[in-house]
């Protein structure tokens, strides 16, 4: 656009990295726990909205869903900001998708061992993008049964892709799982570039 | 002490609460246009109102909308500030457009992946969090 009044701040450029996963996973969770705002929503209306499809097969505590995107926002420097979107939990919103995917900088895909098969749509969705993801682990509290490689040979997923442990619910651990991505990302442009 | 048949009235839970859905059906607010007129935002695209509050707008929703645009927002941002459905932001946000309202900037090209010095900056702002 042409004109910016002076007395406003600047524009800084906005990156988004998505948080996918099965219904349940904790991507609101893990989005909350390193977003400076808590997390936002935004809803789409939906003509066919679909009613009590939901699966919540070992999800005790989650009854309710809305066709929403939950989100959050990390200020990398005045100039950058990245925003964190948590992607509808359910395949029949895979339209929605196509959208958040579109310019994406990469995902997450948080992994729920009590319901592993439930990251393999997710999976699938952005091998056939080429869109950078890592694959995070969600361990609650009585559920660390497994190891990231027990994970990755599971979910059949290439070597180069990174599998991580975490716990949706903790600062460090999800900033290491985001730094993990974008460090990713990094090689995958590097190796791309002509030296 | 009041004798008011309606004190106390305002502690009940109010019927029209989230759950209950939207009192106004959505697209009201659009005049029922549901598709944006030029060109699609980007949840990260950004806006920043070019005119003040005081500028002649044709509906609350669009006064809100500008208000909060006061500084730079997303798009994302936006709708879940005003409440309403992206999609009818959209609509809004394409009025507020061609009435020279706001303006927009877009993320970058989505057929690249950001430079290595972005990404880097990303890596030392998350190391540093």
């Amino acid at each position: 656009m042409d004109s910016v009044r002076s007395d406003t701040a600047p524009v800084p450029q906005a990156l988004k990295i998505l948080v996918a996963g099965g219904f349940g996973a904790g991507k609101t969770t893990l989005v909350g726990a390193v977003s400076e705002i808590a997390p936002l929503r935004t809803e789409e209306v939906l003509t066919t909205a679909g009613v009590g499809t939901d699966d919540t097969t070992g999800v005790a505590t989650k009854t309710t869903t809305t066709v929403a995107m939950d989100f959050g926002r990390i200020t990398i420097n005045p100039s950058l900001v990245l925003y964190l979107f948590g992607t509808p939990g359910q395949n029949r919103f895979w339209f929605l998708w196509d959208e958040l995917a579109t310019g994406a900088l990469g995902a997450v895909v948080l992994a729920d061992t009590r319901r592993l098969a439930d990251s393999f749509a997710a999976i699938d969705y952005f091998e056939q993008r080429n869109t950078p993801f890592v694959i995070a682990v969600n361990c609650f509290d009585n559920d660390q049964r497994y190891t990231a490689e027990q994970v990755r040979e599971a979910l059949d997923v290439d070597g180069h892709v990174p599998v991580l442990l975490t716990d949706a619910r903790d600062r460090m651990s999800v900033k290491n799982v985001l730094i993990t991505l974008v460090e990713h990302v990094l090689t995958m442009v590097r190796s791309t570039v002509p030296a | 002490m009041s004798t008011d048949p309606l004190d106390g009235v305002e502690e009940g839970p109010a019927w029209w609460d989230h759950e209950a859905g939207p009192v106004v059906r959505p697209y009201m607010v659009t005049g029922g246009r549901v598709r944006p007129t030029t060109v699609d935002f980007d949840l990260i695209t950004y806006l920043v109102a070019t005119a003040t509050l005081a500028a002649d707008t044709p509906s609350p929703e669009h006064q809100a909308i500008l208000a909060l645009t006061q500084e730079p927002r997303a798009v994302a941002e936006v709708a879940s500030r005003v409440d309403l459905p992206l999609g009818v932001v959209r609509v809004l946000l394409c009025d507020l457009l061609s009435d020279g309202l706001i303006a927009r900037y877009d993320p970058p090209s989505t057929d690249h992946l950001p430079n290595v010095e972005t990404l880097q900056a990303v890596i030392h702002g998350l190391r540093a969090l």
